[in-house]
């Protein structure tokens, strides 16, 4: 349930972008969520639908999701998450905080905990329409 | 494309009254020794108080202070439980102790993390065991939690002292308040440092001495607090 501190990042993080290009109504707000933060969209559009204020009364919510692309420092490797080869206690761990990932991943081919998260990581807001 | 999470850590900060980062440009000076220390006090005197180890590669908070089988409540975000009077919050709560192997990103990014998510409520005192150096931890606490102030720890020696001559420059030049330095591991009654610590504008906190056993009290968080070690600890207060 902590997808609620993540939607009212975003709408905070919304608020600013439509103060900084001065608009009095958002429309549309773009959200990309990476999967390795395993965010549970339905709880993340509902919790943004809790807390939008007036500004976004008539805002549409777009998420789109990002497979997670993880590449080895080490040996090059690249590979894409998967949540299902890891336990329970792991994945949650990672919900909470993508970077223990560290603890629990390592390089399918060396071994190596020492890789990049290239892309698909969490949740970011990626734009915002509206009317001035 | 915006990171959001950013944005909410004014939000999250709102309540908390003094955030005390407690820092050092040497490693292994008695910084977590001292957050710990000074949480623990700063809770018996019945301030509402969090501790937050930021050392995420190498974290000792919850070693010092005994903490083991908690874990945070969820409720739209994290609820740090309480444990020996304090609010506590670490990364071992998802490390699970293990090995975390983290590049500077990866520290920013687990940081703004927990920055974001962590539901601290009011607090008189938010104390902050800080990994050392000037690296990406002091970085973006600098550049995001904006009411942090700094206690700068040092050992007697002039390898350590002169860390704390360019952390407290740096510091200086972004106009982020210095609570003061602390001198720990004292082996004798040398003015040294204190004197050094004045010429630079600084207020000396404490000087600590070397205590021995304080090793056997680890992990005791009664026994800590008897100790020298926490009376030194105590002169603290009244200058936060
Ligand atoms: N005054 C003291 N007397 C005796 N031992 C001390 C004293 N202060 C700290 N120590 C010991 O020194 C070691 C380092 O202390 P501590 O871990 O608190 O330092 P630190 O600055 O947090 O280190 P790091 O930079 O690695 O985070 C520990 O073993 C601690 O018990
Ligand atoms: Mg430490
Ligand atoms: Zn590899």
């Amino acid at each position: 349930m902590h997808e609620w501190a993540l939607a009212e990042a975003v709408i905070a993080a919304a608020a600013e972008a439509a103060e900084k290009e001065r608009l009095k109504e958002i429309t549309e707000v773009w959200i990309k969520v990476g999967e390795l933060q395993q965010v549970e969209l339905d709880i993340l559009e509902f919790a943004l639908s809790q807390l939008k204020t007036d500004k976004f009364k008539n805002a549409k919510f777009k998420i789109a999701t990002a497979k997670a692309e993880l590449q080895c420092r080490v040996c090059g490797h690249k590979w894409v998450f998967n949540k299902e080869t890891l336990d329970k206690d792991a994945a949650e761990a990672i919900h909470f905080v993508p970077e223990v990932a560290h603890t629990y991943i390592k390089c399918p081919k060396c071994g190596s905990p020492d890789f990049e998260i290239i892309e698909g990581r969490g949740v970011w807001l990626e734009s915002i329409k509206g009317a001035k | 494309m915006v990171d959001p999470r950013v944005s909410i850590i004014d939000e999250r900060m709102r309540d908390i009254r003094k955030v005390i980062a407690v820092s050092s440009g040497k490693g292994g000076v008695g910084k977590s020794l001292i957050a710990s220390i000074l949480g623990l006090t700063l809770a018996k005197k019945g301030y509402k108080v969090g501790l937050f180890d930021l050392d995420f590669t190498s974290p000792s908070t919850h070693i010092i202070l005994g903490i083991e089988g908690v874990q945070p409540k969820e409720d739209k975000g994290i609820i740090p439980p309480k444990v020996h009077g304090l609010e506590y919050m670490s990364i071992v709560y998802y490390s699970r102790d293990q090995a975390t192997p983290l590049r500077g990103a990866d520290v920013s990014n687990a940081l703004i993390e927990l920055l974001s998510i962590t539901k601290w409520g009011k607090l008189d005192f938010l104390v902050l065991d800080m990994p050392p150096g000037i690296g990406d931890a002091t970085l973006d606490l600098i550049r995001l939690i904006k009411k942090a102030e700094f206690l700068i720890v040092t050992t007697p020696s002039q390898l350590a002292f002169e860390t704390v001559k360019k952390l407290a420059s740096l510091l200086n030049g972004l106009r982020v308040p210095i609570v003061g330095v602390v001198e720990n591991m004292k082996m004798n009654q040398s003015e040294t440092i204190r004197q050094q610590t004045q010429k630079l504008g600084l207020t000396y906190l404490s000087g600590i001495p070397y205590d021995p056993n304080i090793e056997k009290t680890i992990g005791k968080t009664n026994r800590l607090l008897d100790t020298r070690f926490a009376k030194k600890v105590e002169q603290i207060v009244p200058s936060l």
